[in-house]
């Protein structure tokens, strides 16, 4: 069963009409773990403010629950829980206060949803006297997810939770939200970050508006066309400018301690990393790794976008 | 100024030794000692709350340090502040150029502080615009910029007086991953003519990029090495993970 | 209904734990009060006083001497004429000028009556008032001493003429001038700031993705200040009548019910301002320098409308604050009843309707 169907839904701003949002669609299954990948200004937001009724749409439409987003705004809007970009909680309230003003004004208590939010308000109970403003991100972080599931919600948007939350916390919020999933609940959920990415079920890559991939991360991985492999040498920007010189190269970048080169997959594995480590040797670099390695979604997304850039060209 | 030199003959770009902030009873950075050298992209780590920020502030010459030396391109900490911000640039994410300003007044607004003259400011803003292929929108508003660009042209201005030492907090955080490899590949270039770069950051893969890495926990320095030799050190895949097992045991980290 | 006094609970902690605001809103109406009321009350002590003796004879004499010895006055210059005075006044420093007639006591003496002329400059109406006021009861002093032992009573009758303020409006009016301005600042500013502020935080986000009706998230908003604004109502009363010694002469009860429905105009201005903003920022500006600007220039508690230009006095009309002004004066001061005032208080239920109509009108229930 399909939760949320979204069909050629568009957004645009400003005065010349610039798309943020540009005829975008796809569906999310019920109790799926959904993730929107994109930077900032990919339209991830404005996708999540048109799903929860609080943004029109310029164009095309979108269901949730098979209520629809203009129309319905009123059922989807006692049916979903939304946590928007920034922790959007009471500074001057306690924790307790937040959230039980929260539970009130969906029309519940605190004690009727409890089992819901157990696991994650244990973590900050201890300090439910102390105000939100005065909390850690990632207690912010566990205390806005507390009063977006307060409800009961069937769908929960969760825009950038992790944003600006250090490593420890991001890693917990997965593992509360892979809790929650268990619990039969649709989450749709949108990061910047590439790594988090395969923790999704299933994952739209964006940019510009635009959905550049959306399959599983497994499946998006597995359809990237080059080989790719890791280079590395004792001077990176010379190492850098030379696999960019170098005929075969797809794609080169940076990538941590390595760059990244993509070449042809016709070229044969042992082959192509040979040939491309005799020639970065005759270049005069030194300390010369080069060895095969697997794409990652950033790989996939660095590819696509690459793609999605030359077509635009041409 | 002489040249500072260590034990292998590599210059010392940044050199800290028992540095210590102290606000009352709370220690934020408490003994910090580290050498940088120069051309090295070195990657200053730790959560919210960590002590990165107190411990740049002192290496900037914005916070006079309760104890310990520090010396910044051969500049005192304590006494030399003044000469340490002529040879330091530096670049945030959050605060850089200014939004209602065109891009060549950006440029000549910063180059003007650092008192390049006329001709030498015509000159570098002329290069530097051609360097990011923005001829065309060199009289635009930074505000109508994409993010990527903002920030790519935040950087040539942070070196824009040519400083020995380019500070940069959280430089690329939210760009998506093209623009980021553009951005790193200036720092790269940057770091290649022999520009020390030191980033502090809480994002994990941008760490993966420096030559070297820092990690505080608590005031303190708790690691320090090439992330290769992090990641080894620990039997870990990325420095995400090397720093959620130090980061773990943290008191007073964001957590 | 329990979402609703939720809701109020919390809009009570948020003003509550913000000591700031919690200063402005109560500190503002006594400091106000106690400035209007004492700091600009000016204790006459040696002030220039300049004299111009028409008939100098055996009465303006003694009247003269009575002045110089009186700590209140000193007299700086002793001019032949009426002209002369003008002079001196343009001058500056004198505020005040006394004129006896050439035929002063012969007057006084052959008809009982006689007139003097005190003239003020009365561009500081309190100030004026005050001098005349002195200047006036020195007269009634030296007329009682001359009546001890006469049949028919002698009169000096001041004609007193205020200069560049003939009507010398605003003086001692200023408490329902601060009432106006005090309700006008904690009613529209507090009310669009801390809308603003949850639509700045994200939190109206929320609200919004929720069952509670949007229109309720902002009424919800309005009751708390209806609250603060009547507490200071009563302080700015309280205040009034036992520091100042300024009595309430009509109805309180009218004036609490007249009062809160000026509140009520300022709530629905104050939800409009937060309406059509999107920063606490431009919310403050649009409060401060098109709400309280207006209201300290055109609600005649400062500066009389009357003699404005006319367009200037069209536009008056449009400032809530000038009618309950008018309404507050008429009951407090006048002790006059709804008959006298159910005009103005005709208008202020027009200005409020149209407001709520057109928030309403703009009212959105979406972000953008």
């Amino acid at each position: 069963m399909q939760t949320i169907t979204l069909n050629g839904l568009t957004k645009v701003y400003g005065k010349e009409k610039i798309p943020a949002v540009n005829e975008v669609s796809f569906s999310v299954d019920q109790g799926e773990l959904f993730g929107l990948i994109g930077p900032d200004g990919a339209g991830k937001t404005s996708i999540f403010r048109m799903l929860t009724t609080v943004l029109l749409p310029d164009g095309g439409g979108a269901t949730v629950n098979g209520f629809d987003v203009v129309k319905d705004y009123r059922q989807i809007r006692s049916s979903v829980g939304y946590m928007p970009g920034k922790f959007s909680l009471y500074p001057d309230l306690s924790i307790e206060e937040n959230l039980s003003f929260f539970a009130t004004v969906f029309n519940t208590t605190i004690e009727e949803n409890y089992h819901l939010i157990r696991d994650i308000y244990v973590q900050i109970e201890p300090f439910k006297k102390r105000r939100a403003g005065k909390l850690s991100g990632g207690m912010k972080q566990k205390l806005a997810l507390c009063c977006a599931l307060i409800h009961k919600p069937t769908v929960l948007f969760l825009d950038e939770p992790t944003t600006g939350v250090d490593p420890v916390s991001r890693k917990e919020f997965w593992e509360m939200l892979k809790r929650l999933k268990a619990q039969n609940i649709t989450i749709v959920v949108s990061t910047p970050y590439m790594d988090e990415a395969a923790l999704c079920d299933r994952i739209a890559l964006m940019q510009d508006g635009k959905i550049l991939s959306i399959d599983t991360p497994a499946n998006i991985v597995s359809a990237y066309p080059d080989q790719l492999f890791a280079v590395k040498a004792d001077r990176m920007y010379a190492l850098l400018s030379a696999v960019a010189r170098y005929d075969n190269t797809i794609n080169s970048y940076a990538f941590g301690e390595y760059a990244h080169v993509s070449l042809p997959a016709a070229l044969g594995q042992e082959a192509a990393g040979a040939a491309l480590k005799n020639w970065l040797a005759q270049t005069g670099l030194e300390a010369l790794e080069v060895f095969p390695t697997e794409p990652t979604i950033e790989d996939c997304f660095i590819k696509l976008t690459m793609d999605h850039l030359a077509s635009a060209k041409n | 100024m002489e040249n500072h030199k260590n034990g292998r003959g590599e210059e010392v770009s940044i050199r800290a030794d028992k540095l210590t902030k102290q606000y009352g009873d709370f220690i934020a950075a408490n003994a910090i000692s580290f050498e940088v050298y120069k051309g090295e992209i070195f990657g200053f780590l730790g959560a919210n709350g960590a002590g990165k920020t107190t411990a740049m502030r002192m290496l900037c010459g914005l916070s006079t340090p309760s104890s310990g030396s520090a010396t910044i391109a051969g500049f005192d900490v304590y006494k030399e502040t003044e000469e340490i911000k002529k040879n330091i640039g530096y670049m945030s994410q959050k605060f850089s150029l200014y939004e209602d300003l065109t891009i060549l007044e950006n440029i000549r607004f910063y180059g003007g502080i650092y008192g390049l003259s006329r001709g030498e400011l015509r000159e570098k803003s002329a290069a530097l615009i051609a360097r990011l292929g923005l001829q065309g929108e060199a009289n635009k508003l930074v505000a109508s910029l994409p993010l990527g660009w903002k920030q790519k042209l935040a950087f040539s201005v942070a070196v824009l007086h040519q400083p020995r030492i380019v500070f940069l907090d959280e430089p690329t955080g939210g760009v998506d991953p093209v623009t980021r490899r553009q951005f790193w590949d200036l720092i790269y270039q940057a770091a290649d003519q022999g520009v020390t770069i030191f980033v502090t950051t809480h994002y994990m893969d941008e760490a993966e990029y420096c030559n070297r890495i820092s990690i505080m926990v608590d005031g303190s320095i708790a690691a320090l090495d090439t992330p290769h030799r992090l990641k080894q050190q620990f039997g870990v895949a990325s420095m995400d993970e090397v720093f959620y097992q130090l980061a773990r045991e943290a008191k007073r980290a964001d957590g | 209904m329990t979402q609703f006094t939720t809701f109020i609970k919390k809009e009570f902690y948020h003003v509550l734990r913000d000591r700031k605001t919690l200063l402005i809103l109560f500190g503002m109406p006594v400091v106000q009060i106690l400035i209007f009321g004492f700091a600009l009350t000016n204790e006459v002590k040696n002030s220039k006083i300049v004299i111009a003796d028409e008939a100098k004879d055996e009465v303006s004499t003694a009247i003269i001497r009575k002045i110089e010895a009186s700590r209140y006055f000193e007299i700086e210059k002793a001019v032949a004429n009426r002209q002369q005075i003008e002079t001196v006044f343009k001058e500056g420093k004198v505020k005040v000028a006394l004129l006896f007639p050439a035929n002063f006591s012969k007057d006084l003496l052959h008809q009982n009556k006689a007139q003097v002329q005190i003239l003020a400059d009365a561009t500081d109406p309190n100030h004026a008032t005050a001098l005349t006021n002195y200047l006036s009861s020195i007269l009634q002093d030296y007329q009682s001493e001359l009546n001890e032992n006469q049949a028919i009573p002698y009169r000096i009758v001041p004609e007193t003429r205020m200069l560049y303020n003939p009507q010398l409006k605003g003086a001692h009016n200023f408490v329902p001038g601060v009432m106006a301005l005090v309700l006008m600042l904690v009613c529209v500013m507090m009310t669009a700031i801390s809308i603003v502020k949850e639509k700045e935080t994200g939190t109206m986000e929320v609200l919004l993705v929720s069952p509670f009706k949007p229109v309720l998230v902002i009424l919800s908003k309005a009751i708390p200040y209806l609250i603060l604004s009547l507490v200071n109502v009563g302080s700015i009363l309280l205040l009034s009548v036992f520091v100042l010694d300024l009595p309430i002469n009509g109805s309180l009860p009218l004036l609490l019910a007249e009062s809160t429905l000026f509140i009520i105009t300022c709530l629905t201005l104050g939800i409009f301002i937060s309406i059509k903003t999107a920063s606490q920022q431009t919310a403050m500006l649009i409060s401060l320098m098109g709400m309280l600007l207006p209201t300290m220039l055109f609600s005649g508690f400062m500066f009389p409308i009357e003699n404005m230009p006319i367009p200037l006095q069209v536009i008056s009309n449009i400032i809530p604050a000038k009618w309950y002004y008018l309404i507050v004066k008429d009951i407090m001061i006048k002790g006059l009843g709804f008959e006298a005032i159910w005009k103005e208080t005709l208008i202020l239920v027009g200005i409020t309707l149209f407001l709520f109509a057109i928030s309403l009108k703009s009212f959105k229930i979406r972000l953008a």
